[in-house]
């Protein structure tokens, strides 16, 4: 044998393509045996935060609706348009519009890629709220998952402050006004230190928009901060949030299912899916071990089947219509641009974005319980029902304890009666500042339509707890509760408030000026 | 509480906190110190000691402009300057609701970011607002003009005697 060392380069060299494959795949190949897929899950550091077996249940597109994924793609569509709009955009007073100007009308492809990050924003927040509902009304937040379910909330909290943050960039008109009304309600709290006349001494409000702009007005010190928290701090935040609540998933068993969901082995494929294959080595089981209620080990009918490829197929297919819909929509919807940021003008009405809206509704009442009490309220009891509701049932099952239904349309139904009976009285009568000219503010930050409805609301619910019997269903009515409100004051404040947030029927009377 | 010392339990029993468990605990507790000290110590940075800004001290011209009964709005400085027989006096179009800027209506000022109502001298007669407009004070330049301090709050009815 010529063994040269020579010999072993050009050999090594001839070989190249292949072992540059193996060392990069680890398989070098398409997985073929149960065990090498389960290997191309374990051994992918993108794809092993999947367990590598799924339950066919997971994969029925009616538990999931695929929203959370749907968030997920939005969220890298963001990323990946944020990062090109970056090139050009200019973090300055001075130079921001016109650099949104010339991505809008002379960058190649920078019109385009504006909208897709916009449309992009909107789903995101669309997918994010619709997947907290899912996940509620599957009751997928008990046990063993009530922290992925705060994980969520704050993902939730993240996913606002980036759109929030994000609308002041363009240095428009929305982004001004939007911006300057934004920094006034974190400095509501002020509202009631006032009220109790111990701002000199205790003002948290001052100090959170000091924070948040810089400055006491909005400047470049308020943009170069709002530019920092956008690009870089809350997409990082949201990051490691989403990689910590999808780990969980894994940790937690999957997503949420009944015991024995399918009753007895399913039919699939033709196949019948046993737990693991017969010669199971060791290792390959070991892998395929997710904590749940049972260990799959030796056991009965599981109807799990492979994350490669079903899985993946399946996060493709979402992935893939999420790009299609974003793209359609920014196809045909230009992003909206108005003049430049004027200071002494507000656009009239100066309307938050849509998410915003109901808040906006509320802060017409008072800005402290509109824009801080009542959304912490919010949070902390959208916080606390893991903990509260801890008697298992009904995990993955859309609306699956029993009387959840009936429970759910008679809070829809409620609420709907509720909120606009409030909101006709509102228009029609006014609050306590039309009756009592001279009423002390603290009266109107304790009283007002948006507190009213929060004790309707909660009302409701320990009505429901108490004639029910049940937790659960006392967490659904107020869960169906916040969401009615939610919607339909984001509806009214979007379609029936016009210039100087006068109530119209329709936008199209709103009178001209 | 255990018995008082007894001189043969006491190598067997072992003590409440032993000595390697307290500094086991002494060092974590200083480690989250640190951590929190220097936490607060970042989060000060943000936290502006200086607020940039221009000063808002505006010359609005001579008194001779403004007759009894006039009004006139400051665009650019978002103030609203009346004259009437008393004197002259400043109001701030700055809304106290959430920092629009207020309009004229008919029965005063009108907000169009959230609807409050204001009175002809800035008092509060219907929506969120939780204060009047504020009155800022009004001087007189050495070279004859009028100046509006709008950093300066006074109180309502301060007129400034031209």
């Amino acid at each position: 044998m010529a063994d040269t060392a020579a010999r072993e380069f050009l050999h090594n060299l001839r070989h190249l393509p292949q072992t540059f494959k193996d060392a990069w795949l680890r398989l070098g190949k398409v997985p073929e045996s149960e065990r090498e897929e389960s290997q191309a899950t374990f051994h992918n550091f993108f794809l092993h935060i999947h367990s590598v077996r799924v339950h066919l249940r997971t994969l029925n597109p009616t538990l999931t609706l695929g929203l959370g994924l749907i968030a997920t793609a939005s969220f890298i569509i963001l990323t990946i348009t944020g990062v090109l709009l970056m090139v050009y955009y200019k973090p300055s007073t001075e130079l921001a519009y016109q650099s949104m100007k010339d991505i809008h009308f002379t960058v190649a492809t920078g019109r385009f890629m504006r909208n897709l990050h916009r449309w992009s924003a909107h789903l995101m927040v669309v997918a994010v709220f619709a997947h907290m509902a899912r996940v509620f009304f599957t009751a997928s937040y008990k046990k063993p998952r009530e922290f992925n379910w705060l994980i969520g909330l704050a993902m939730l909290v993240t996913t606002l402050g980036l759109s929030f943050t994000g609308y002041l960039l363009p240095w428009d008109q929305l982004a001004y006004w939007a911006i300057t009304i934004g920094a006034n309600i974190a400095n509501s709290p002020r509202e009631l230190t006032d009220a109790l006349g111990i701002t000199a001494w205790l003002d948290p409000g001052g100090f959170q928009k000091r924070l948040l702009l810089g400055a006491n007005y909005v400047g470049e010190d308020a943009l170069i901060r709002f530019y920092v928290l956008h690009v870089f701090v809350l997409p990082l935040v949201l990051l490691i949030l989403v990689s910590v609540h999808f780990w969980r998933i894994r940790k937690d068993g999957g997503l949420a299912k009944p015991e024995d969901p399918m009753g007895g082995l399913a039919e699939w494929g033709g196949e019948r899916r046993p737990v693991f294959e017969p010669l199971a080595t060791k290792t390959y089981g070991l892998m395929a071990v997710v904590k749940g209620r049972r260990p799959p080990v030796n056991r009965g009918p599981e109807n799990t089947v492979m994350s490669w490829p079903h899985l993946f197929w399946a996060e493709m297919a979402v992935f893939m219509l999420t790009v299609a819909v974003t793209l359609i929509l920014s196809f045909y919807f230009d992003a909206p641009l108005k003049e430049i940021a004027n200071p002494s003008v507000p656009e009239n009405p100066a309307k938050a974005p849509w998410y915003f809206l109901g808040l906006q509704e509320l802060v017409s009442y008072s800005a402290f319980t509109g824009g801080v009490l009542i959304p912490l309220i919010a949070l902390v009891g959208l916080g606390l029902i893991p903990f509260l509701d801890r008697k298992p049932g009904g995990e993955g099952v859309w609306v699956g304890t029993p009387g959840e239904r009936q429970v759910a349309w008679q809070s829809l139904l409620y609420a709907l009666a509720v909120t606009v009976g409030l909101l006709a009285f509102t228009i029609n009568f006014g609050w306590l500042r039309h009756w009592f000219p001279n009423i002390h503010q603290l009266w109107i930050i304790v009283i007002n339509p948006g507190t009213l409805l929060v004790l309707l609301y909660a009302g409701w619910s320990l009505l429901v707890l108490q004639r029910r019997n049940s937790v659960r269903l006392a967490a659904v009515a107020l869960f169906t509760c916040f969401l009615v409100g939610f919607t339909l004051l984001t509806y009214f404040a979007t379609v029936h408030r016009g210039p100087n947030w006068e109530f119209y029927w329709w936008p199209s009377q709103w009178p001209v000026h | 509480m255990p018995a008082p010392n007894q001189q043969g339990e006491s190598r067997l029993a072992s003590p409440r906190v032993s000595r390697r468990s307290f500094l086991s605990l002494a060092s974590l507790g200083s480690f989250f110190a640190a951590i929190g000290v220097a936490a607060a110590g970042m989060l000060r940075l943000p936290n502006p000691t200086v607020l940039p800004g221009p000063v808002r001290r505006y010359k609005i011209g001579h008194a001779e402009e403004y007759p009894v009964g006039s009004e006139r709005r400051l665009e650019a400085e978002s103030v609203f300057i009346f004259r009437d027989a008393a004197g002259l006096y400043a109001v701030s179009a700055v809304c106290t609701h959430l920092g629009c800027i207020v309009s004229r209506s008919a029965e005063g000022f009108a907000c169009p970011c959230h609807g409050s109502r204001f009175g002809a001298t800035g008092e509060v007669l219907s929506g969120p607002a939780p204060r009047p407009l504020p009155w800022l004070e009004v001087t007189r330049a050495p070279d004859g003009q009028l100046v509006v301090l709008a950093d300066n709050e006074v109180s309502e009815g301060t007129r400034f005697r031209v």
